[in-house]
C-alpha cells in the first residue's frame, strides 16, 4: 500500500492522461465514425467502398500495430509534427491511432443502428424534399444514434481500456505509471496490480451506468 | 397535354425482375382533380403512386409535374419532391420528433420559413385536422387515426401542389377509418389535386372526380365514379366490384 500512497499524486497525474486520452479519442472516433457511416450508405459507390474499405482494414488490424504506425510511420519516418513539444505531439499521436481504430467500431454500431430506423423515415423525409445529407442529419441519424447508445458505451469502456496501449507511441499513461512502479517497488507488485485495475474500475463502471441509463431514457418509442 | 395537366404519366413501365409491375401506363391528373386509384392488391397502385414522386424508379415512360419532368436525382428532384404531399399507409412520422415538430420540419429546412412562422402554420394544420392538443406529444402517444391526420398536416403544411395518398387507412382499426377520410373528403371538396390509392369505395364514390381500375400493372378502365360503380365497362372491374361489394 506505501507505494500506492506515496505515489498517489504521480499515479492521479497519469490517470488524468488516460482520461484526456479517452475524452478526446471518443469525440474523435464519435465525428469519423459517423462521417463513415454517412459514407457507407451514400448514393455513391465510390464512398461506399472507401468506407467499407477503411473499416475493413482498422477493424482487422490489432490496435498495437495502428498505433506503432502512427508512432512510427506517421510520426518518426513521415516526421509529422503536431507539437514542439515532445509530449504534446506523443499524446495527438496517440489519439490519431486510437481515433482512427475506435471509429471502425463506432462506424459498425451506427450502421446496425440505422437498420434500426424503418425505411418509411427516410421516405417520409425525401418526399418533403429533404436530401440525402439532411434526411441523414435530421431523420435517420439521430433516431440510429438512441438506438445504439449502449453499444456506444461499451465502444467507449473498451477504449479507456485501450489508451493502456498508447504507451507503444510514448504517452505516460496509467498503465505506464504502473511499470514504473512496480520496478521501484518491487516488494509490493500485488497492491499496486489491484491499485491500478481499481482505477481502471472507477474509470469505467460510471461509463457502463451512465449509458444504461441514457439507452433506457432516450429510447424512441415506435 | 393541356394547360391544366398537373400530372402526366405517359408510357410508363417498371419491372422487379421478371415481374412487370407498371405496363404502359397513361395517366392525367388535372388541377384540382381527385383521382382514386383502385383494384386488386399486386395491381401496382401503389408502385404507381409512388412512382409519382419517384420514390420508386420507373424503366421507360415519362412523368411530368407542371409541365416539368422529374428530374432523376439531386437537388432539382428533392425540390419537386417538395411540391407534392405524400401520405402513407404506415403514416411515418418522424418518431423522435413531436407532433408540431413534424409539421414544422418541412417548412423550415426545405420551404425556409422561420420557426415562428413554421409553427403558426402548424398549429392551424394541427388545429384543422382535430389534433391541435396533442402538438407536444410523440407520435407513438397517439393512436393510428390521429398519427395519420398529422401525417397530413405534414403534407399540406409544404403548400403542395397535389397530395399522393398510398393506402392511407389501410393500417387503421376500423373505427378510425371515419376521421381519416373526414378530412381527406373536405380537401378534395377545398380544391386540393389528389391521387389517392385505397380500397374505401365510399370515399370513392362520395370524393373522386374519377375512378382509375387497375389489374396486373395495367389501367383497364378509368370512368366518373357513378357511372363506373353503376356499369363497369370491363369484366375485370366487373368481377372485382363483385366480390368487394356483395358483403
Amino acid at each position: 500500500m506505501e507505494a500506492l500512497l506515496t505515489e498517489g499524486g504521480t499515479i492521479l497525474a497519469a490517470f488524468w492522461m488516460t482520461v484526456r486520452l479517452t475524452a478526446v479519442s471518443a469525440l474523435g472516433s464519435l465525428v469519423l465514425g459517423t462521417v463513415l457511416t454517412a459514407m457507407r450508405v451514400a448514393p455513391l459507390g465510390a464512398l461506399r467502398t472507401a468506407a467499407t474499405a477503411y473499416v475493413t482494414v482498422l477493424r482487422n488490424t490489432p490496435l498495437t500495430l495502428v498505433l506503432l504506425f502512427t508512432g512510427l510511420g506517421i510520426g518518426a519516418n513521415l516526421g509529422l509534427e503536431l507539437s514542439d513539444d515532445i509530449a504534446t505531439n506523443n499524446f495527438w499521436l496517440a489519439v490519431i491511432g486510437l481515433t482512427a481504430y475506435t471509429s471502425a467500431f463506432v462506424c459498425e454500431a451506427l450502421r446496425s443502428g440505422l437498420n434500426t430506423v424503418s425505411v418509411g423515415q427516410a421516405e417520409a423525409a425525401r418526399s418533403l424534399g429533404l436530401g440525402f445529407v439532411r434526411t441523414l442529419a435530421l431523420i435517420t441519424l439521430p433516431q440510429a444514434f438512441r438506438a445504439v447508445v449502449a453499444p456506444l458505451g461499451s465502444i467507449l469502456i473498451a477504449l479507456t481500456k485501450n489508451t493502456t496501449i498508447a504507451l507503444v507511441v510514448g504517452v505516460s499513461e496509467a498503465s505506464v505509471r504502473m511499470r514504473e512502479l512496480i520496478e521501484t517497488y518491487g516488494d509490493q507488485v500485488i497492491e499496486i496490480f489491484l491499485g491500478f485495475a481499481a482505477g481502471f474500475v472507477l474509470l469505467c463502471l460510471p461509463m457502463g451506468l451512465l449509458f444504461g441509463w441514457l439507452s433506457r431514457r432516450m429510447a424512441v418509442a415506435r | 397535354m393541356t394547360p391544366g395537366d398537373l400530372i402526366v404519366l405517359q408510357q410508363v413501365n417498371k419491372r422487379y425482375g421478371e415481374h412487370h409491375v407498371l405496363r404502359d401506363v397513361d395517366l392525367t391528373v388535372r388541377q384540382g382533380e381527385v383521382v382514386v386509384i383502385i383494384g386488386p392488391s399486386g395491381a401496382g397502385k401503389s408502385t404507381l403512386c409512388r412512382a409519382i414522386n419517384r420514390l420508386e424508379s420507373i424503366d421507360s415512360g415519362t412523368i411530368t409535374l407542371d409541365g416539368r419532368a422529374l428530374p432523376a436525382e439531386g437537388r432539382a428532384l428533392a425540390r419537386l419532391r417538395a411540391e407534392v404531399g405524400m401520405v402513407f399507409q404506415s403514416f411515418n412520422l418522424f418518431a423522435h420528433k413531436t407532433v408540431l415538430d413534424n409539421v414544422v420540419l418541412g417548412q423550415v429546412h426545405v420551404l425556409k420559413r422561420s420557426r415562428a412562422e413554421a409553427e403558426r402554420k402548424a398549429r392551424e394544420l394541427l388545429d384543422r385536422v382535430g389534433i391541435g392538443a396533442q402538438a407536444a406529444k410523440f407520435p407513438a402517444q397517439l393512436s393510428g387515426g390521429q398519427q395519420q391526420r398529422v401525417a397530413i398536416a405534414r403534407a399540406l403544411a409544404m403548400d403542395p401542389k397535389a397530395i399522393l395518398f398510398d393506402e392511407p387507412t389501410s393500417a387503421l382499426d376500423p373505427e378510425m377509418v371515419n376521421e381519416v377520410l373526414e378530412v381527406m373528403t373536405a380537401l378534395a371538396r377545398e380544391g386540393m389535386t389528389m391521387v389517392v390509392v385505397t380500397h374505401e369505395m365510399g370515399f370513392a364514390r362520395r370524393a373522386a372526380d374519377r375512378v382509375v381500375f387497375m389489374a396486373d400493372g395495367e389501367i383497364v378502365e378509368q370512368n366518373s365514379p357513378d357511372a363506373f360503380f353503376g356499369a363497369p365497362s370491363s369484366d375485370r372491374a366487373s368481377s372485382f366490384l363483385a366480390k368487394i361489394l356483395t358483403h
